[in-house]
């Protein structure tokens, strides 16, 4: 007797979309994402690559957390940085990690950036931008440092120096006036850290500290809280109460349980 | 923006962050001005047919520099590639303006007729920056509460017995004074360059470094404005008066874009 497999209909299921238009109409309120706002770059220099990326994440006009991080692990020679709906970043990154490692395992050879990159594009193109995802992907592998921005609709663009998130534009306006070919690491690095900074002061969006990830043929270096513009001032006395401010007036002390030994409970 | 003004002052959703208002308020967008019913209360807005771009505006030790491109666009056409943006109103101001170019001229036009005025009325008084950015705030203000705007964002500038002015007032009205002003695209990737540069050091900047500063950011403009020009003009005023350069060419490099192939090469 032959069964007839329902096999499921190829490509993404618009099911839902229609759904949400639907009820969007009737006056339903989708749910507020958490964005995470965001100034997010990244930069080739002499010896390897160097990403950046500030710490706020918001939920409209509120902040989310203000020390979110944003430079995602994918190989032990690639980070991604993503801004974007912040749950996409995290789920997407983690994802790709994960496909990652077992195709590390099945060729036996350290990732190629253009793998993640693949990975990563065909998935956001497969869903037609519902992901909001945007990363700056930077790795260096056995063709050396490579630097990608990829779009939630799925477009890449390979490039030098890359800004992505609210805060592109003041970070990329610091990167078009001072970046050069073959700069030093720590040129780099400060380069990175004030476009990060021109974003975190200049954009609502962005905000707290600066985190960097210098990657070199060498490894990674990755610098949570390289620079802290934010911190909140120290207080200047400490505003504890003391033990016995608060006067005791009656004191009223009662037994519920009796404890007796031997009521252990029995584990053998 | 919203530039619908039958959505000015309507109720705003909660999450207009997230959608905006005309996603509630369908009929009532830019897009449905077809039907007479639906387009609200009487109004002459309009929307801008020929652009300027970003104006740009700091402080310095000597008086104040302006700097804007030769550029008018007709929608994503660059039809016109000399006009002048930066006006000189008596020797001690100067006006930038972004927006509709008509517009402009006509705002050029109301402060030749207060300059007449002035000078008939022949009592040794001058027209200084402060007079003359209050004068065009309220006649901007003036025209928006009339749903019938003048459609620019102006940078007004000026150094009249020693106090330096710089102040900003667009197409709604709203007005503020600072130290760098920029209008556009440049007051996204504009502003912080200006004020990295400029904050905190408006008495020592000399004219030579603001020029530079200028130069540089409007540089950057070009290279990521989709509708600016490498042509600019970059007009200063300080005590000894005003003077606006000619127009000349800023020089680019795009030799980095040499290693790069295609899309996600």
């Amino acid at each position: 007797m032959a069964m007839k497999v329902e096999l499921p209909q190829k490509g993404f299921n618009f099911e839902n979309f229609q759904r949400n238009a639907v009820l969007a109409d009737k006056g339903y309120k989708a749910p507020k994402v958490t964005k995470t706002g965001t100034t997010i770059c990244g930069c080739l220099y002499k010896d390897g690559l160097v990403l950046g990326a500030d710490t706020r994440a918001t939920e409209g006009p509120i902040v989310a957390d203000k020390n979110c991080e944003k430079i995602h692990y994918l190989a032990p020679n690639m980070y991604c940085c993503g801004a974007g709906t912040a749950a996409d970043c995290d789920h997407t990154t983690h994802l790709i990690e994960s496909k990652l490692e077992l195709h590390r395992l099945q060729t036996g050879r350290p990732s190629r950036v253009s793998t993640a990159l693949t990975m990563l594009k065909q998935m956001l193109f497969r869903y037609q931008g519902q992901i909001g995802c945007a990363l700056v992907l930077g790795g260096f592998d056995v063709n050396g440092p490579h630097l990608y921005t990829i779009y939630p609709h799925g477009s890449t663009d390979k490039l030098p120096y890359v800004t992505m998130g609210s805060g592109s534009l003041a970070a990329m306006a610091v990167f078009e006036s001072r970046w050069r070919k073959d700069m030093e690491r720590e040129e780099a690095a400060e380069l990175v850290k004030d476009a990060i900074s021109a974003g975190i002061f200049n954009d609502l969006g962005s905000g707290s500290n600066v985190d960097v990830c210098i990657i070199t043929a060498d490894g990674v270096d990755y610098r949570r809280g390289y620079d802290k513009p934010n911190q909140r001032g120290v207080k200047e006395q400490s505003y504890k109460f003391a033990k016995g401010t608060t006067a005791i007036l009656t004191e009223d002390i009662r037994q519920f349980v009796d404890v007796v030994e031997g009521d252990a409970m029995d584990i053998s | 923006m919203d530039h619908f003004p039958g959505n000015w002052g309507q109720p705003r959703s909660r999450d207009d962050h997230v959608f905006s208002s005309t996603d509630y308020f369908p009929g009532h967008n830019a897009y449905d001005v077809g039907s007479r019913a639906a387009s609200g209360p009487a109004q002459r807005t309009q929307q801008p047919m020929v652009t300027g771009t970003s104006v740009l505006g700091i402080t310095f030790k000597d008086g104040i520099m302006l700097a804007a491109d030769t550029l008018a666009s007709y929608g994503s056409l660059a039809r016109f590639r000399d006009v002048q943006r930066i006006i000189k109103v008596g020797d001690s101001t100067l006006i930038g303006a972004s927006g509709e170019v008509a517009d402009f001229q006509y705002i050029e036009h109301i402060l030749e007729t207060l300059t007449i005025q002035e000078y008939d009325h022949d009592d040794g008084q001058k027209l200084s920056p402060r007079h003359i950015y209050e004068y065009l705030s309220r006649v901007m203000y003036g025209r928006r509460s009339n749903f019938n705007p003048l459609w620019n964002s102006l940078i007004v500038g000026g150094v009249k017995d020693g106090d330096r002015f710089l102040g900003f007032v667009d197409l709604q009205g709203t007005t503020y004074q600072s130290s760098t002003i920029a209008t556009g695209y440049g007051a996204y990737i504009g502003q912080p360059l200006l004020r990295k540069a400029v904050e905190g050091r408006e008495d020592e900047l000399t004219e030579e470094e603001a020029r530079k500063v200028l130069e540089d950011v409007m540089r950057v403009l070009f290279y990521r404005d989709a509708r600016s020009l490498n042509k600019i003009q970059i007009a200063t005023v300080t005590a000894a008066g005003s003077k606006i350069t000619e127009p000349y060419e800023l020089q680019t490099e795009w030799a980095f874009a040499e290693g790069v192939r295609g899309y996600g090469a």
